[in-house]
C-alpha cells in the first residue's frame, strides 16, 4: 500500500480584511470587491520558507533521516536556476543521498508532484518522499488577483509505511489553457476575463477530471466523504460540487475567505483540511486546477488516528494578526519600495563557499553537542563550552530547529533597519541546553516578556539584490499554538 | 600572578581633539590635531618617538602602520595598527606601555581616532560584513538594541518594573550631562531634565535616546616613557598603576549561565586591575572614574562590575548622588561617552587624557578635589562577547 504518512502546513501569521485592499485600490476597479480575508506573507517570507515550515510541521514526531526525497511545487520559486527543493531539504537537514526536484510554472504543480512521489514509492524506488507545495503570488495593485491571491504551504509525506490515506487512483487532464500567465521576468500575473475562465476552465476542467475519475473506478457521489477542490469564484465553486452530485456537506470548504486562493499550495491545503477531519474508512476525491486538473481518490486507513497532533490548517488558522493597512501589506510584498535610508543597504557577504561549507548551522540550525558532559551549543562548537569541561573536538551533531525555548532577554530595536520595524530580537535559551542569539519574527513587543516559551522558523534573513541572493536561516517566534 | 606594569611607565603628554560631528575634518585631520597637543604637552618632538601604536575599530582609516605613518611623516619607526572594538584606544596604550617597559622603545606613542560621520546614517557603521558564516545568523541587530537587552535582563532580574528602572538608568545620563556641559571639548553640551530623559524617543526598547550615547568624530593620543625617565620631561608626569585587559571566552553566549545583568569581562578585569594596583577597598580608594557609558545601562553594571555598588543596588547610589562630580566617587567628569562623545577607536584614550587632566589639576570648572587614583574603563563588543580594558592611573 501507498499513501500518505503524514500532513503538515503552515499559514503566514499575518491576514489582510479584502476590505481593506479595497478601500486602498477599489477606486481603480470598483467590481473588485470580494469578501473575507487572506493570508500574507510576512517580509521575511516567500514560497520556500512557508514549504520549509510547513515540512516541519509533517515532520514532527517523525525521524527525517528515514525521508528519501523532497518534491518542492511552487510557481514562485525564489531562484529560477539553484534548485529551490535541495534548499529546502538542507533546511530539514535531511540526508543528501535522496532525490528532490521541483515542480513548477502551473497550479497543478502540488498535485503533480503528489502523483509523482507516489509514482516513484509505488515502484520501489523511493520509501519516503515529502512533497510540499507553496506559493507566495502578486496580483497587479488594484486588480482581483491581488485581492484573490492568498500565500501558505502544505506538506505531505508519501510512503509505504503507515499509510494513513492510501492513493487509490488517479485522473489527470492537461490543457494549455491561458487564463493566467507570467512571463519570465514578469513580478505580476496577468489573466484573461474572469467570465471565461470560470465558464471554460475552471467550471468544465475539474467536473470533467473528477468525472473521469469515478467513471474509472466505478464511484458515485454517494460512495465519497469529502471532495476537494480550489475555489476560484465562490458561486462557482458551490455549483461544481452540485453539478458533480454531491451535497453541499461533502464540499471540503474552500478557505477562498480566510487564506485565499494560495496557487500551487491550494489543492494540498484542502487535502490537508480534509485529513484533519477524517475518519477511517472515509473516501476523498481530490482535484486540482491549473492548466488542466489532476483528480486522485483516496482513501483514510486507521493509521490516522495515530498520527501526532500537528499545527495543520486548524492550529494555523486560528492565530493571526491583521495588517492594519494596504501600505503594510504593500511593503511586506515589496508592492512598494521603500526607503530603507543607508544602514538598510548595509549587508552582510554572502559568500557561496563559505555557506556552503557552513550549511547544516545556517540552513539546518544543526549545532552541536558535547559528547564528554553532554552541552548542547549553537553555533556548533569545536573547543567544549562548558566552562570545567573544555573537550576537544568530542562533539556531535545536535538538532536544535525542532526544539522549543524560552525567550531570555529581548528588544525591539528601531535603529535597524528592518522593513517591519522595529526589528525584534532575542536571547533564546533552548530547552534541554543551549542559548543563542536570534530575530524574533511574527510578534509584537508587547506580546513578548522574559522567560515566554518560543519556538524556531524559517525564515528569509536577507536578500541581496547585487549578488541576486536569498539568503535563509532561523528566526525564534512565540509559539502561535 | 605576575609582577603587573604597576608604576612602570608614565604619560608624559597626551592630546585630545574636540569631538563632535567634525564634518570638516577628516580622519587624518583629527589625528593631526590630537598628535600635535600631544607632543606640545609632552615637549618633545617627533624624531623623538621610538615607535607608536594607532587604533581605529573601523577600517575606513586604513589598515596597518602606514596611514600613521604617512600621515605625521614619522620617520621610518616602527608603526602597528592596533584594534580591539571600541577597547581599541586602551588596546593602542597598553601597546605603547609595554614597549617602553620592556626596554624595546624608550618613549612610544599611542593614537586613537574614528571617523564615524561619513557614513551616511546614524548610529555606529553597520557589522553585518563582519564574523563570517555565524554573522549571517545574526540578527540586524545595533549596538542599541544589543546593550537593551542587558536593561531588559536586569531589570528582571532584579524585578525593577521598566518604568522604574528607566528612571534609574535615566539619572546616570541626567548626571553626564550636568558635567558634559562644563566640558569646552564634549559633543553634546547641554542641560537635560529627568523628564525629557524618560520621554525621549525609544531607540532600542527600553533604551530611549539619552540612554545612548553620541555618535562623533575624534581623536585622542598619549606619549609614554619609563617612570623613572618621566620627571626630565615634565614634574607632574601620570603613572599608570594598573592595565589589564579581559576578552569573553564564549561561555556567556553560547552556554547558559549568564544572566545578561552583568558584564563577566567587567567583573574580571577589576578583580585584576585592583590587584594590580594593589587596590583593596574601590569605592573608598578610587578618586574618581572615567567608565564605558556607551549606554546608560552599561555605566550601571559596571558600578556592579567595579564593585563600586554591591550587586543589584548600583540604583541606591545613583539616586544618592554618590557618582555626580560633587559626589564621592565622581564617575564621567568630562561627560563621559554619553556627552564627549564616543569616536570608537579614540575613547580610550579620551578617558585616560580626563584623568590625566584632573591629576594635574587642569579640569577647569569640573576640576575634582585632589584626586589620587583615576580609573578608565573601555568595553567594545556587547554584553555577552565583549572586551575590556580597565586602567588605573595615579601620580
Amino acid at each position: 500500500m501507498a499513501g500518505i504518512t503524514s500532513y503538515g502546513a503552515y499559514i503566514p501569521w499575518y491576514r489582510i480584511n479584502r476590505m481593506v485592499i479595497y478601500s486602498a485600490m477599489g477606486w481603480l476597479n470598483p467590481a473588485s470587491s470580494l469578501p473575507g480575508e487572506k493570508a500574507v506573507a510576512n517580509f521575511d517570507e516567500d514560497s520556500l520558507t512557508m514549504a520549509v515550515n510547513a515540512s516541519m510541521d509533517c515532520l514532527n514526531g517523525l525521524d527525517q533521516e528515514e525521508i528519501d526525497g523532497l518534491y518542492f511545487a511552487t510557481t514562485t520559486p525564489p531562484y529560477r536556476e539553484r534548485q529551490c527543493a535541495g534548499i529546502v531539504a538542507t533546511s530539514l537537514d535531511l540526508r543528501p543521498d535522496i532525490r528532490t526536484a521541483d515542480f513548477a510554472d502551473s497550479t497543478r504543480a502540488g498535485s503533480t508532484a503528489l502523483l509523482a512521489a507516489y509514482d516513484a514509492v509505488k515502484a520501489g524506488s523511493t520509501k519516503s518522499i515529502i512533497v510540499t507545495a507553496s506559493d507566495c503570488r502578486l496580483g497587479k495593485p488594484g486588480g482581483f488577483q491581488e485581492e484573490m491571491y492568498g500565500d501558505s504551504a502544505a506538506a505531505l509525506i508519501l510512503g509505504n509505511k503507515g499509510v494513513i490515506a492510501s492513493l487509490e487512483g488517479s485522473y489527470s487532464l492537461s490543457y494549455d489553457f491561458m487564463d493566467h500567465w507570467r512571463a519570465a521576468g514578469d513580478k505580476y500575473n496577468r489573466t484573461w476575463e474572469d467570465r471565461w475562465i470560470r465558464d471554460e476552465g475552471y467550471g468544465k476542467f475539474i467536473p470533467e477530471a473528477i468525472s473521469g475519475l469515478m467513471n474509472k473506478y466505478s464511484m458515485s457521489p454517494k460512495d465519497i466523504a469529502k471532495v476537494v477542490y480550489p475555489c476560484l469564484y465562490i458561486r462557482s465553486h458551490a455549483d461544481i460540487g452540485k453539478s458533480l452530485g454531491f451535497e453541499p456537506g461533502q464540499i471540503q470548504e474552500h478557505m477562498f475567505t480566510t487564506i485565499g486562493n494560495t496557487g500551487a499550495a491550494y489543492t494540498l491545503m484542502l487535502l490537508v483540511a480534509a485529513l484533519e477531519d477524517a475518519k477511517p474508512g472515509d473516501k476523498i476525491v481530490v482535484a486540482s486546477y491549473g492548466n488542466g486538473s489532476d483528480a486522485m481518490l483516496f482513501e483514510v486507513t486507521k493509521e490516522i488516528e495515530k498520527i501526532k497532533e500537528r499545527k495543520g490548517i486548524k492550529k494555523n488558522l486560528a492565530t493571526k494578526s491583521d495588517l492594519p493597512s494596504y501600505e503594510r501589506f504593500a511593503t511586506s510584498r515589496e508592492v512598494l519600495t521603500i526607503d530603507t535610508g543607508g544602514r538598510g543597504e548595509e549587508m552582510p557577504v554572502s559568500s557561496a563557499s563559505g555557506t556552503w561549507r557552513s550549511r547544516r548551522m545556517l540552513l539546518g540550525l544543526v549545532g552541536s553537542r558535547c559528547k564528554r558532559c553532554g552541552t548542547p551549543q549553537f553555533p556548533p562548537q569545536r573547543v567544549c563550552v562548558k566552562p570545567d569541561c573544555g573537550a576537544v573536538d568530542e562533539m556531535e551533531d545536535y538538532r536544535f530547529a525542532q526544539r522549543r525555548g524560552h525567550l531570555f532577554t529581548y528588544t525591539a530595536d528601531s535603529l535597524a533597519f528592518s522593513p517591519n520595524p522595529p526589528a525584534i530580537y532575542g536571547m533564546v535559551d533552548f530547552e534541554g541546553g543551549g542559548r543563542s542569539l536570534f530575530d524574533l519574527t511574527d510578534c509584537d513587543l508587547d506580546m513578548l516578556s522574559v522567560n515566554m516559551p518560543v519556538e524556531m522558523t524559517f525564515r528569509r534573513k536577507f536578500h541581496d539584490e547585487n549578488r541576486g541572493v536569498s539568503a535563509y536561516s532561523w528566526k525564534a517566534t512565540p509559539i502561535r499554538a | 600572578m605576575p609582577e603587573g606594569i604597576k608604576d612602570k611607565v608614565a604619560i608624559i603628554g597626551m592630546g585630545c581633539t574636540r569631538f563632535g560631528e567634525r564634518w570638516e575634518s577628516s580622519g587624518g585631520d583629527l589625528m593631526v590635531e590630537a598628535f600635535t597637543e600631544c607632543i606640545e604637552d609632552a615637549g618633545i618632538e617627533k624624531k623623538d618617538i621610538d615607535t607608536a601604536y594607532w587604533g581605529a575599530c573601523f577600517p575606513m582609516q586604513g589598515l596597518s602602520g602606514l596611514p600613521l605613518a604617512q600621515l605625521l611623516k614619522l620617520p621610518f619607526i616602527g608603526v602597528t595598527h592596533v584594534e580591539n572594538y571600541c577597547a581599541t584606544g586602551t588596546e593602542a596604550l597598553r601597546a605603547a606601555t609595554y614597549a617602553v617597559a620592556s626596554g624595546a622603545a624608550d618613549i612610544a606613542l599611542a593614537l586613537g581616532v574614528e571617523k564615524l560621520k561619513d557614513t551616511g546614517y546614524g548610529g555606529l557603521p553597520a557589522m553585518g560584513g563582519m564574523g563570517g558564516a555565524e554573522a549571517l545568523l545574526m540578527p540586524n541587530s545595533t549596538a542599541p538594541g544589543l546593550f537593551a537587552m542587558m536593561a531588559t535582563g536586569y531589570f528582571s532580574k532584579y524585578n525593577i518594573p521598566p518604568d522604574q528602572g528607566k528612571r534609574v538608568i535615566g539619572r546616570v545620563s541626567w548626571k553626564s550631562h550636568q558635567n558634559g556641559v562644563k566640558n569646552p571639548k564634549a559633543h553634546l553640551r547641554r542641560e537635560v531634565t529627568m523628564e525629557q530623559i524618560v520621554n525621549a524617543p525609544i531607540v532600542a526598547w527600553p533604551l530611549g535616546l539619552f540612554d545612548c550615547c553620541g555618535v562623533s568624530d575624534g581623536s585622542a593620543a598619549a606619549i609614554v616613557v619609563r617612570a623613572e625617565e618621566a620627571k626630565k620631561f615634565r614634574p607632574d608626569p601620570v603613572y599608570i598603576k594598573a592595565l589589564q585587559i579581559a576578552i569573553s571566552s564564549g561561555e556567556e553566549q553560547i552556554y547558559t549561565d549568564y544572566d545578561y545583568a552583568h558584564v563577566e569581562t567587567g567583573y574580571r578585569a577589576g578583580i585584576r586591575v585592583y590587584k594590580e594596583a594593589g587596590v583593596k577597598n574601590p569605592r573608598k580608594e578610587i578618586s574618581m572614574a572615567e567608565l564605558h557609558d556607551c549606554f546608560s545601562i552599561t555605566e550601571t553594571v559596571t558600578y556592579e562590575d567595579l564593585q563600586f555598588s554591591p550587586r543589584g543596588r548600583a540604583g541606591e547610589d545613583i539616586e544618592a548622588g554618590f557618582f555626580d562630580l560633587e559626589g564621592d566617587l565622581p564617575v564621567q567628569p568630562d561627560g563621559g561617552l554619553k556627552c564627549f562623545g564616543h569616536p570608537i577607536g579614540a575613547s580610550g584614550l579620551r578617558m585616560v587624557y580626563e584623568m590625566y587632566k584632573q591629576l594635574q589639576g587642569k579640569a577647569g570648572p569640573r576640576q575634582i578635589k585632589d584626586p589620587k587614583l583615576g580609573l578608565t574603563h573601555n568595553m567594545g563588543g556587547f554584553p555577552p562577547g565583549n572586551v575590556i580594558a580597565v586602567c588605573i592611573v595615579g601620580q
